[in-house]
């Protein structure tokens, strides 16, 4: 590099401060290939006949090539399809819940007289996206324990059988699903929130002036306008459609067995799998969530590009 | 809230919703402001409950004997708590202040227009928010390659960077810090590093305390990674230490020996339902407290975030 008549020269040639900047950003360059990219190579796991004995690289390089064997166990085991059910199933619920209830609040929490009370209200419920699962897990075992929870004491006071809880794989659905909504509605709110109060006060002022109704000025003016931050937030959450919040499934139903198949997704699915030693299928299962991961995201990016242009992430 | 509800003027008075609708909408809050708030305050009063009435009585949202034995009980034998204090709040100190120099110093060299590896220095961010090599060959690579396992680094490393923080300090950089200054700078015989640390870190306050204050918060509540990486009893942190009261709460007894006693004469005698939940509160106190006051970096920074670009 000859840095020195580097500077005086047209753009095209690398300067001084092209070295500085790439020194600058070596640390964190080297943090990513440590921590996501050589990882992405690690992927080949799951074309191995992986044991764990040993040096890692070494067990890479000289175990043998099992094909696709490591997904035939994992999809013949029934386990597979309960777990891909319940990782979609709840997704599809959890994006549409996870839109709707935000958005709805945020406009309702923009239209209190006293704003004061709505700082307060939006605090309070910003705190449980504040809270770990293991503390979440706690609560909800405070409230659940069939023998000392809440809501068996409450049940009892109405006269009514204690219910063991985290045995009925009945009501864990709901109980999921309300967790979801609860931990994330603070966050959430805040997101569309912001995009409310960036809207101009004049589309409003001239709404009123043409005499439109509260209902038709958020119908025909907040909506629209919040449409960029809704379609972002929703391409992100169909990319993570494989994914799950692993806290919420795992910490939550207390690994409970009988809560197996309403509870287990691909996360918890794939740590199992990790603990138990079963790398092979821990491996594939993880493939699937990778690779199925990255083509959510694409396919629901260049589907809202075909349909607006302006709305896509990339 | 926005700026339209406290501009008082006659036209905002008269575009408001019905007093009714105004009534509903409070309850509503109110309804789920306690949902969010009764959970935590159950925790705090089963912590102060004494061990004989959730024995006999189970757990109340009131208590109904109120005791502090199990404060005093962790107090005593406050080794195991201690040492879990204290490597949760080096995880947290050491974790946030990597992670805020790791992101910001990439987040100020994207924001270089004239930056010659810009676009693969792009790529190299933007790649991993797609893909990513999943929970099991991350397992292997950093425990066995890189030699986390059973480590303070296994706690602090793998959560120093998101990419969703580095596009927001190259969006704050390029929209708040104007080009003059910078060039200004270089005539001036800056070099990078320190226009870096000298001129753009100073004046971006704003975006330093959202990065900083979310990393806080996940370093703090990350119980992932110990569970992953730790199986050392000694590096257990906070949330760690909880998880594994969750499943077994004579864990606190572990060292019986210290104090003198048998270890079942202390499993027989601690107060193991509100010792736990007082774990949960030594976790939730400091959180609760202060996340309210710092609420509004959250805000402006999550909206610097929804910028695109």
């Amino acid at each position: 590099m000859d840095m020195k008549s580097g500077r005086k020269r047209p753009r095209v040639r690398w300067r001084t401060q092209d070295t500085e900047l790439t020194f600058l950003a070596l640390p964190t360059t080297i943090w990513y290939i440590l921590f996501c990219f050589l990882p992405m190579f690690g992927l080949i796991i799951a074309f191995k006949d992986f044991k764990i004995h040993g040096g890692f690289l070494s067990n890479v390089i000289h175990s043998k090539w099992s094909g696709f064997k490591n997904f035939e166990f994992l999809f013949k085991s029934n386990d597979a399809w309960v777990v891909i059910r319940n990782t979609l199933g709840y997704n599809l619920i959890f994006i549409i819940l996870g839109i709707v209830v935000p958005v709805t609040l945020a406009m309702m929490i923009g239209q209190l007289h006293n704003s004061k009370a709505g700082k307060v209200y939006q605090t309070l419920m910003f705190l449980p996206y504040f809270l770990s699962w293991v503390v979440v897990s706690a609560i909800v075992w405070a409230f659940l324990s069939f023998d000392k929870g809440i809501a068996n004491q409450f049940l009892g006071s109405l006269g009514k059988d204690p219910v063991n809880w985290y045995m009925e794989p009945k009501y864990w659905p709901y109980f999921l699903v309300f967790m979801n909504v609860w931990k994330g509605l603070g966050y959430g709110m805040v997101v569309y929130l912001a995009t409310i109060t960036g809207i101009d006060s004049t589309y409003y002022e001239a709404a009123v002036i043409d005499g439109a109704s509260k209902w038709q000025q958020a119908r025909f003016i907040t909506l629209p306008l919040m449409k960029l931050v809704i379609v972002m937030m929703f391409i992100l959450a169909v990319g993570r459609i494989f994914y799950t919040d692993f806290g919420l499934f795992f910490q939550v139903p207390r690994n409970s067995n009988s809560l197996f198949d309403v509870a287990t997704t691909l996360d918890v699915l794939v740590y199992s799998q990790l603990k138990t030693a079963t790398v092979g299928m821990a491996s594939a299962s993880a493939f699937v969530q990778s690779v199925m991961g990255c083509l959510t995201i694409l396919t629901a990016n260049w589907i809202v590009r075909r349909v607006d242009r302006e709305s896509a992430m990339m | 809230m926005s700026s339209r509800t406290q501009f008082e003027s006659g036209l905002d008075k008269f575009n408001r919703v019905k007093t009714g609708t105004n009534v509903g909408f409070h309850l509503i809050f109110i309804v789920l402001s306690l949902l969010c708030l009764i959970p935590v305050i159950v925790v705090l009063s089963i912590s102060f409950s004494s061990e004989d009435s959730i024995r006999n009585g189970g757990y109340h949202i009131f208590p109904t004997a109120f005791s502090g034995e199990a404060y005093h009980y962790i107090a005593q034998q406050g080794k195991l708590i201690s040492k879990a204090l204290g490597i949760s709040v080096l995880v947290t100190v050491v974790g946030t202040v990597l992670g805020v120099m790791l992101t910001t110093s990439m987040g100020y060299v994207l924001s270089r227009p004239n930056y010659k590896l810009n676009g693969f220095l792009t790529w190299i961010v933007f790649i991993p928010m797609v893909f990513n090599g999943g929970l099991v060959s991350s397992y292997y690579i950093n425990s066995n390659l890189l030699g986390l396992k059973d480590t303070v680094w296994a706690l602090i490393l793998p959560l120093a960077v998101s990419s969703f923080n580095v596009i927001i300090c190259k969006t704050f950089f390029r929209s708040t810090i104007p080009d003059a200054l910078i060039e200004s700078a270089e005539i001036d015989g800056s070099s990078q590093l320190r226009i870096f640390f000298s001129i753009v870190l100073p004046i971006s306050l704003p975006v330093l305390a959202t990065i900083g204050l979310f990393l806080c918060f996940s370093y703090w509540n990350d119980w992932f990674n110990s569970m992953l990486y730790i199986d050392n009893q000694d590096l257990y942190s906070l949330q760690a230490l909880l998880n594994s009261l969750m499943t077994n709460v004579d864990a606190l007894a572990k060292n019986a020996s210290v104090m003198g006693i048998s270890y079942a004469q202390l499993v027989a005698t601690m107060p193991k339902e509100s010792a736990r939940m007082a774990v949960a509160i030594i976790i939730v106190l400091p959180v609760a407290i202060a996340y309210p006051f710092f609420q509004k970096y959250f805000i402006s920074g999550l909206t610097v975030g929804a910028v695109k670009g």
